[in-house]
């Protein structure tokens, strides 16, 4: 390496505060090249993966787990987990369907019909309600998160087949005479050309973004997932924000519930099955870490990209259904292994910068936890 | 191995530790030490808190490898890659920290990791029963073998580790505080075991806080000062007042004792204070302590471990219940309050752990420093970013912390400026009271002058501050008043001013001679 070479980064050294290493990079940002490496193989494969018209119905697919992904990562980085979403995703279709079909109550001679933004309302608050009890058994109760959110998936899942006797609610469409017409539009409809479902998760992306990033809550979330002990002797109400992150965790995989219903007209009680850990490996593969305090919306975004495009290009070209569970698998392993490779560099890293011997204001290093996600992008 | 021949400075060195240096991160722990073991003695390391006894102890016993420097055993040199490694070549070591799995039961820890197997391949358990029955036979406790680990009191637990060190038959057995849980009458037969092993030409490796209890039994004594080896002599050449003059140092001075406040407000009342032992209730880790801190005057809580003053602290800033007491601030009781709101309050604590308890490792220095006052930067629904932002640098640089900017992640900064950090956090908050559990633990001597700096700087605008120490120069160059703590009770209540370093250990339980000679004020 010569003289030149090394002062013609210089200006971009500062883009790269771990430098030019080729590596380093490939690992920051390996959420984002292996979304672009997956859209690339699979065009190769198959003429019929890059046109917008596929891209868009496969977002709309992301979108469901990215929804689910999302609330996941208010979860993660609290160093909890759901496996309650797929379960709750599954209750929001049914109570929307249920609410849909209107409500008879034959003994006091009332049937009601509710519109649609009404049906919506009710159904979030249901998705809450789950969350909620969730955050309860864990903050109050000290059931460990595995544990509570394991046995709410059973209750939830058992409560969704209770209701619509194990059956589907088919026709969701409403009718023009009972006023509650229009549920179907979430699913089908589109807004400048893009999928509800897809606005939706923009929308809830930009949100919880904002949350984690600008509001005090998501540094609360922040700390008391990196140090809890630390975070509540700073003054920190420690259980209120465990509470309040299966709560939007919840609401978000009613969200996905009822985007999902709204897509089939149809609200079936076993949907979402299995979907949980769809969305704990795209939280994962985003770069955040299972132990709480580290992670980005952004990265999250692209780990459900990654998910879904793989999902869908192995379905394209063809693979066998057994086959693409053992790329899902792989994958998702592979993305772990590489979390580890750089949480152990990182520490290295900060173990190894000598403390610097004045007060300073000099360069700035790059290093704040919400800023991760922007390398991966940039 | 050859035999002992034993003259006054002549004896067969077993141990020999060269050179050797340890650094954690910016933290400098050893600088060069060189220290000897000699065959059948005991010889005692003998420094404050820092000064770098545990870690070479750890380096000696195989759980730490040093940066630099070698070992040697029998005078080949020696690398010990485990503590099992280590065991196995004959170094063995009782933690300071209990180190028993308290899920277990007695037989089951002695014996873990190398298990007595029977002739089928189990665990043969009534050989090992047999065997911690004798072990405990000689150290005159009467252990069940099943008992289990955590219905134990802390005191048999200790017993329990020292056990597990001597069923090793090991040739060179570090003690690391061991008698530190233990009453009077188990360390005397403690010492009588010692005896014993070094009879047996074992060599014993010994630290202790309680230095009189100390000399009772050591060969030789060897003093660590920040890092360094500052003196070595045979015990019929040392006393009290050679040791406690090594450990503080005579050249550092860590500030003048501040001009007394007098006439001042009370800012914090501490009333009869009670706390329960969490682990078993019914005991009191803290039992009726009274303390008033007026505005403007610094407080010290001098104690050993175990005192009490962790508990104490915690309790009062509302981390802990209290058994029975107040807690007044300004005049106003804070019982019903938990930390978030004592902090609103003005009364904050700055822990004693601040890896634990200080500081959240995956956030920059900037989210460090404004994580408990956040309340003060929302502007509507959000952070006002640019305020943080300019209250942040303003505490970087009040306090004196030393970094590449706020962005800097945490663990980038040596211990002393971590710490500067915790505390810059707590001031941020705007207390009227801080508390800090041991600030200077585990920072060098520059930045503990620093710290003590601060201390006083603050409490000339009119802060009340209480903190605790284990060091004794701690205490009394800094506080205008020293409390000593002893098992839970206040045993001393002293004038910084005129106060020498005896009394205060001697009312710490100490040096029991020393307490004798001076009495107390």
């Amino acid at each position: 390496m010569s003289m030149t070479t090394a002062r013609s980064v210089s200006p971009l050294a500062r883009l790269f505060p771990d430098g030019l290493d080729p590596l380093a990079i490939l690992l920051r940002g390996r959420a984002f090249f292996a979304l672009i490496a997956i859209i690339i193989i699979f065009s190769m494969l198959s003429p019929n993966y890059f046109n917008v018209g596929n891209l868009l119905q496969m977002s709309q697919h992301v979108a469901v787990y990215a929804l689910l992904a999302i609330g996941m990562l208010f979860v993660v980085l609290n160093g909890g987990i759901d496996l309650s979403v797929g379960a709750t995703l599954g209750f929001s279709g049914v109570i929307a369907g249920f609410l849909m079909q209107g409500v008879n109550i034959p003994e006091l001679g009332i049937a009601f019909y509710p519109s649609v933004w009404v049906v919506v309302v009710i159904t979030v608050a249901a998705g809450a309600f789950v969350g909620w009890i969730n955050g309860m058994l864990i903050s109050r109760f000290k059931v460990a998160p595995f544990v509570a959110t394991l046995g709410m998936m059973y209750v939830v899942r058992g409560a969704g087949l209770l209701i619509t006797g194990g059956l589907t609610y088919p026709n969701l469409d409403g009718d023009e005479a009972l006023g509650n017409t229009g549920f179907d539009y979430l699913g089908f409809n589109n807004f400048f050309g893009l999928p509800i479902g897809v606005l939706v998760m923009i929308v809830v992306a930009i949100i919880a973004s904002l949350m984690l990033n600008k509001a005090p809550f998501g540094r609360w979330l922040y700390a008391s997932g990196g140090n809890e002990r630390a975070a509540e002797l700073s003054g920190i109400p420690v259980k209120k924000v465990k509470v309040r992150v299966y709560v939007l965790s919840g609401v978000c995989a009613s969200f996905a519930g009822i985007i999902i219903a709204s897509e089939l007209t149809s609200a079936n009680p076993t949907a979402g099955e299995m979907f949980e850990l769809t969305a704990i490996a795209a939280v994962v593969i985003g770069g955040a870490s299972l132990a709480g305090g580290t992670g980005t919306v952004r990265g999250t975004l692209l780990g459900a990209f990654v998910i879904g495009f793989l999902a869908d290009g192995l379905v394209i070209i063809g693979v066998s259904a057994y086959w693409q569970m053992v790329f899902k698998g792989a994958v998702i392993v592979f993305a772990v292994m590489l979390n580890a490779i750089e949480y152990k560099g990182r520490k290295a890293r900060a173990a190894s910068v000598p403390p610097p011997p004045t007060t300073s204001s000099a360069p700035q290093r790059d290093t704040s936890v919400d800023a991760a996600g922007a390398k991966i992008a940039g | 191995m050859s035999e002992p021949s034993i003259n006054e400075h002549g004896d067969t060195v077993v141990l020999r530790a060269v050179d050797i240096t340890k650094r954690y991160g910016g933290v400098h722990a050893l600088k060069g030490v060189n220290f000897e073991v000699h065959q059948g003695k005991v010889t005692t390391l003998f420094g404050e808190n820092g000064a770098g006894k545990s870690t070479l102890m750890k380096i000696l016993s195989g759980v730490v490898s040093p940066t630099s420097g070698r070992l040697e055993l029998y005078g080949e040199e020696v690398e010990f890659a485990t503590t099992v490694d280590a065991r196995e070549k004959g170094v063995s070591i009782i933690h300071q920290e209990l180190s028993l799995a308290p899920n277990l039961n007695v037989r089951d820890n002695i014996f873990m990791g190398r298990e007595l197997l029977n002739k089928a391949g189990g665990v043969d358990y009534r050989a090992e029963d047999t065997e911690v029955r004798a072990l405990m036979a000689r150290l005159e406790e009467n252990i069940e073998p099943t008992a289990v680990v955590s219905s134990l009191r802390l005191g048999q637990q200790q017993i329990v580790e020292i056990a597990r060190a001597l069923s090793v038959d090991a040739r060179i057995l570090i003690m690391d505080e061991p008698t530190s849980a233990l009453s009077a009458s188990e360390v005397e037969v403690l010492f009588k075991v010692i005896s014993d092993l070094t009879a047996s030409g074992v060599s014993v490796v010994y630290i202790s806080h309680h230095l009189e209890e100390a000399l009772q039994v050591t060969d030789f004594a060897v003093v660590l000062r920040d890092g360094s080896l500052v003196a070595a002599d045979v015990v019929g050449n040392v006393d009290m007042e050679w040791i406690v003059a090594n450990m503080v140092g005579k050249n550092f001075d860590l500030g003048e004792p501040p001009a007394p406040v007098t006439g001042g407000e009370v800012a914090l009342a501490i009333n009869g204070v009670s706390v329960e032992d969490p682990s078993s209730p019914g005991r009191l880790v803290v039992d009726n302590v009274s303390i008033d801190v007026q505005a403007g005057e610094i407080v010290c809580i001098y104690g050993l471990m175990g005192a009490g003053r962790t508990e104490l602290l915690e309790a009062v800033a509302g981390r802990t219940p209290l058994a029975s007491g107040q807690v007044l601030v300004h005049g106003s009781d804070v019982a019903a309050l938990d930390v978030a709101q004592r902090i609103e309050f003005g009364l904050a604590l700055v822990p004693e752990d601040r890896q634990r308890d200080g500081l959240v490792q995956t956030m920059s220095v900037g989210h460090n420093l404004s994580l408990a006052s956040l309340g003060s930067m929302v502007k509507g629904l959000f952070l006002a970013k640019p305020h943080e932002n300019q209250a942040v640098r303003n505490q970087i640089s009040a306090v004196g912390v030393k970094t590449d900017g706020p962005q800097a992640p945490i663990g980038s900064l040596s211990g002393g400026n971590q710490q500067k950090v915790v505390i810059g956090k707590i001031l941020m908050t705007d207390p009227k009271v801080i508390l800090l559990d041991e600030p200077s633990r585990g920072i060098d001597v520059g930045a503990k002058a620093e710290v003590f700096a601060l201390l006083s700087r603050l409490a000339g605008e009119g802060l009340a501050v209480l903190y605790t120490t284990s060091e004794v120069a701690e205490s009394l160059s800094v506080a205008h008043r020293v409390i000593v703590m002893s098992k839970g009770r206040i045993s001393a209540e002293l004038d910084a001013l005129g106060t020498a370093k005896e009394q205060v250990m001697a009312a710490s339980g100490e040096s029991v001679a020393a307490l004798e000679t001076n009495g107390n004020d």
